[in-house]
């Protein structure tokens, strides 16, 4: 790691401040990408602002349908929440399957859908859950929020400080890991809600997550796994690397597909 | 047996220090003055160097050194070497290329060292590193062995022509062409073994010392065997004279075969030791260890395997490449040749074999020994052909394997080998029971009502451990003898000190070793300690792979437990006025024969010691040495059967059955052996689904250089095993004992790879069998 200066902010108006003062500063949150890359000289920011001891960033809170989760709350406290399990079942299953246990106590789903990494697993939900990304500077709906592979709407010094959205009547999430890595080769979360149905998809499109269209049309008449059947993914929208052909993702985008509709009945 | 002694499940000493974090590894060393190293390593895969500059680097924060190869080469410092010759059928020497400690004119693969920076602190060291100015110019590379023998491929040592070190043969090639010729059915296969990183847990390591004063070294060091460290270094690298030179590798994290060798960089710390005036340490960081730890297997072969009408195997011929990275490393050559082809007469009578072997340059990490080498490479080749030829012949994996058994010992193969003692019958047998084989139909079909698609496979290994005689080795080309060394010394007070060449990198030989103390004297196994890995220590010795430990390392040990008991014998009779023939020891006592007359075991110690009252001639003390050279090596054997459920949806493989019967002869610790089984199992189920190495083809970069790419096996990705045992007893040695370190993982990879393609029904399958291929493979 090259040498950097650490900053604790206290409040996200202090974080903003002192980022504005530095020189290439990175915000930190959980740093479970940010640190390893910075460990291995890939990244080398002279100031990291530390977010996690902003309180205003934490915690998750359901009223009725409506669900509001802070930037800082980590993956285990997402996995774990008694009241977002009552009301979107989903999203505390994708959150429980991430990393290992040391990464879901360190990792937030702030810091997880800023960085977007296209196999990352909650992007997939935000724009699935059709969820409203609230920011330093304002509210983003997820649709616009996520620009491509590890490009995201927010500008250098904005931060993530909140997702809210309205619980789907039925969602799940079904990913099928990357054999080293354990990220997402192919994630697919389904939610079906007053606005229809969504569908989307994270470790397998060449332009970072997205939502599948057709999918949403199939299911929004039948919302059964066999609706889907008759479609097919389009290799050539597909990543390919080491550990996936086009055609192999393409595969499992509709395989995970299938299974999420059959887990969210 | 006792409680402690042969046979018994005693708890590994060693561990409360391992598992309460309080081992000392070579990292944990600390000397007054001690500053860190980084290195400048190669970003290409082939270019030469036209100029390296250090002045920036060296005018950097905390920079004491900053060296570089030609002040190496100045300073006389030797290449480094590989240890075995192997000689070209045409009667040739092995094409050597020259492996500078740090490279001069040229480099030959991502990570070659460049040059040292010796800094106060390591973050300044890799700062240092970093702007080191290294002027490249990049040639054409070549990473797959077939490739680099190909007219026109880039030739990375200008010695070694076409980049060819040796094209060796065994056996009776016209023998075995004739067999094929009129053979009733010939199975051929095309079967690559897959190149693997070997990812011991601690990373290497080295700490060098010079002491000016005494004009003297110290290098800690994360080695299997510091006795052959210390000899190398100074008979070729000519760092400094054995005498002068103290090796010690203390707690070392596992090896798996990558920590025999001597690699560039502890010569280079201890180099740069006395160059810059300061103790040098260096620790590898994940990166370096994926890209310069030598790489095991990477065998691509050509098989045909012949039958008579009755299935009966007549002949066998191979034909194989196999890649041995960029530069030679310490015991490269011997693995495609003596370990691997003499293997390949496998558990079977097959009257005519012949293998030959190309051994190739590439523009990637030195390939050397890993967990089996060469024995697990013998026995995927064999074991995936005799499955295939089952198939093809339409008759039972089980039953054509019977029919062709060797069932006569000891059995001479066409290969060299001299099997001593076995029974594969009884191992297959017991697989075969504990696997419920012939309930397999049902479960396949259950199976497929859940949509899985079921398959099962088997394994018949047989290898080769405790490679010997010296003699034997010596004129098969081996730089070195394998005996190993042993000294007992029995305190004043009764216990009880082994000294041993072996060297334990996970092994549990602290607890072992001291079972056979337990089990002889009678004496508590806390009563006796177990010292190694330290040249200073103990007396020459050869250190720890191939599974040598047991069978050469403890027949030592019980050859100086020999001689001790006969001088405690006859100091006992002396004192208690008895025969020596008389004279037993048992729990602690050593007693005349059917009497009450007895002495403790710690008296008959102490008047060794006082020698008040010794027998006429006798000098005082009671410590002896051994050292113990086989007289064959040992063959254990056995049959795995494993059981997967492939997902068709995704091509994911699940093992959902792991049989092992394993031949070991006679046990020691059977909770050790079932874990070193286990842990070799895990190792082969690594290989044959999941761990590939892969470089570009073009560039030579490793893409496989970290954990979000190479994929290590974990807790969910391997079943519990069933594993059990079956006896012949070794007859070479004193134990009866073979070795059981690598086993399961020369017999588990083929188990997989025919269960999978059994499964699948597609047979064109390589490892690893990642969901991907699996998928693929269905499809196809």
């Amino acid at each position: 790691m090259y040498e950097t200066t650490y900053h604790r902010a206290g409040s996200v108006e202090e974080a903003v401040k002192l980022m504005g003062e530095a020189d290439g500063g990175k915000f930190v949150a959980g740093g479970q990408t940010l640190i390893p890359t910075m460990k291995q000289r890939l990244a080398a920011p002279d100031s990291l602002i530390d977010l996690r001891h902003i309180a205003d960033l934490k915690g998750i809170s359901v009223d009725g349908a409506n669900v509001r989760i802070g930037a800082g709350t980590t993956h285990y406290d997402v996995a774990n929440s008694a009241d977002l399990k009552a009301v979107c079942p989903g999203l505390c299953s994708l959150a429980s399957h991430i990393g290992d246990p040391q990464v879901r106590h360190m990792g937030t789903i702030g810091g997880s859908i800023s960085n977007n990494d296209p196999a990352a697993d909650y992007p997939s939900a935000m724009l699935a859950l059709g969820a409203t990304i609230h920011t330093s500077k304002r509210d983003i709906a997820a649709d616009d929020f996520f620009t491509g592979m590890f490009e995201t709407a927010l500008d250098e010094d904005e931060i993530v400080t909140a997702v809210s959205f309205t619980a789907p009547d039925a969602c799940a999430y079904s990913k099928f890991p990357n054999p080293a890595s354990r990220y997402a080769m192919a994630g697919v979360f389904v939610a079906k809600g007053g606005n229809g149905v969504r569908v989307g998809v994270t470790g397998a499109g060449n332009d970072g997550v997205y939502r599948w269209s057709d999918a949403e049309a199939a299911l929004s008449s039948d919302f059964s796994a066999g609706a889907l059947d008759g479609l097919s993914v389009d290799a050539g929208d597909m990543m390919e690397d080491l550990h996936g052909t086009a055609d192999y993702r393409a595969n499992l985008v509709k395989v995970m597909a299938k299974r999420a509709v059959a887990s969210a009945g | 047996m006792g409680i402690e002694g042969i046979g018994a499940r005693v708890a590994r000493k060693e561990d409360k220090r391992f598992i309460t974090g309080k081992g000392r590894y070579t990292d944990d060393m600390v000397v007054p003055g001690m500053k860190h190293a980084a290195f400048v390593r190669s970003p290409h895969a082939h270019a030469t160097i036209k100029g390296i500059d250090t002045a920036a680097a060296a005018s950097m924060p905390g920079v004491i050194a900053v060296l570089t190869g030609d002040e190496l080469a100045n300073d006389g410092i030797g290449s480094l070497i590989c240890g075995w010759m192997i000689h070209s059928k045409d009667g040739s020497p092995m094409n050597m290329g020259d492996w500078r400690p740090l490279a001069q004119s040229k480099v030959r693969y991502v990570g070659d060292a460049v040059a040292i920076v010796v800094a106060d602190t390591k973050g300044q060291a890799r700062d240092a590193a970093e702007a080191v100015n290294v002027t490249y110019e990049e040639l054409p590379a070549v990473t797959e062995a077939v490739d680099a023998l190909k007219d026109g491929a880039p030739l990375i040592h200008d010695n070694a022509p076409g980049n060819l070190i040796y094209d060796w043969e065994i056996g009776d090639g016209a023998a075995a062409d004739a067999a094929i010729a009129s053979a009733a059915h010939v199975t051929r296969m095309q079967i690559v073994n897959n190149r693997l990183v070997p990812n011991a847990m601690e990373p290497r390591a080295t700490l060098g010392v010079y002491d000016e004063a005494e004009d003297h070294y110290t290098c800690w060091t994360t080695s299997q065997n510091p006795h052959v460290a210390r000899l190398v270094m100074s008979a070729f690298y000519s760092v400094a004279p054995e005498n002068k030179l103290r090796v010690i590798a203390p707690d070392v994290g596992g090896g798996f075969g990558s920590k025999i060798y001597i690699y560039p960089e502890e010569i280079v710390c201890l180099w740069a030791s006395k160059k810059s005036g300061v103790p040098v340490k260096w620790v590898a960081d994940r990166t370096e260890s994926f890209l310069t730890d030598a790489h095991g297997r990477d065998h691509v072969t050509t098989v045909e395997l012949a039958f008579d009408a009755n299935n009966r195997m007549t002949g066998l011929k191979v034909d194989t490449i196999a890649n041995l990275g960029a530069y030679m490393s310490l015991f490269s050559s011997s693995v495609p040749t003596y370990l691997y082809a003499t293997l390949l007469s496998g558990q079977y009578t097959i009257p005519a074999i012949h293998c030959n072997v190309r051994t190739v340059y590439t523009n990637t990490a030195p390939v050397d020994a890993y967990r089996g080498a060469g024995r697990p490479e013998a026995t995927y080749l064999l074991e995936r052909t005799v499955e295939t030829a089952a198939r093809e012949l339409g008759v039972s994996p089980a039953e054509l394997r019977r029919t062709n058994f060797i069932r006569e010992f000891p059995y001479q193969t066409p290969v060299i080998m001299n099997y001593d003692a076995g029974d594969y019958e009884a191992s297959l047998d017991a697989a075969m029971a504990a696997a419920d084989w012939s309930g397999f139909a049902a479960r396949k079909a259950e199976a497929e009502s859940r949509g899985k698609k079921r398959g099962i496979g088997m394994s018949c290994y047989i290898e080769a451990c405790g490679i010997a005689p010296s003699q034997a080795v010596g004129s098969l080309g081996a730089g070195v003898g394998l005996w190993e060394s042993a000294e007992v010394r029995v305190n004043a007070v009764g216990t009880v000190e082994i000294l041993t060449g072996s060297h334990s990198h996970g092994q549990g030989h602290e607890t072992t070793f001291a079972q056979l103390v337990a089990d002889r004297f009678g004496v508590p196994i806390d009563s006796v300690s177990v010292v190694h890995g330290d040249t200073d220590k103990v007396q020459m010795g050869m250190g720890t792979y191939g599974s040598r430990s047991g069978a050469v390392g403890m027949s030592a040990i019980v050859k100086a437990l020999d001689k001790v008991e006969v001088k405690a014998k006859a100091i006992a009779a002396h004192l208690l006025e008895a025969d020596e023939s008389d004279i037993v020891i048992e729990n602690g006592q050593v007693k005349v024969a059917g009497t009450d007359k007895a002495l403790g075991w710690h008296e008959v110690a102490l008047n060794a010691y006082t020698a008040h009252n010794l027998p006429a001639g006798m000098e005082p003390g009671l410590k002896e040495g051994a050292f113990y050279d086989p007289s064959n090596f040992t063959f254990p054997a056995g049959c795995y059967v494993c059981e997967v459920e492939v997902d068709p949806d995704t091509g994911k493989t699940e093992i959902v059955q792991f049989v092992a019967a394993d031949d070991f002869g006679n046990i020691i610790n059977p909770m050790i052996v079932e874990g070193q089984v286990h842990g070799g199992i895990g190792q082969g189920i690594g290989q044959a689904l999941l761990e590939g190495t892969a470089y570009d083809r073009e560039t030579g970069q490793l893409l496989t250089a970290s954990y979000m790419d190479y994929t290590m096996p974990r807790a969910d990705d391997v079943p519990s095993y069933q594993v059990s045992h079956t006896v012949t007893a070794c007859p070479s040695n004193p134990l009866g004992i073979k070795g059981c370190g690598e086993a399961g993982a020369i017999g588990s990879p083929p188990a997989v790879m025919n269960a999978i393609t059994d499964a699948i029904g597609n047979n064109n399958l390589t490892m690893p069998a990642t969901p991907q291929k699996v998928w693929a493979a269905m499809r196809a």
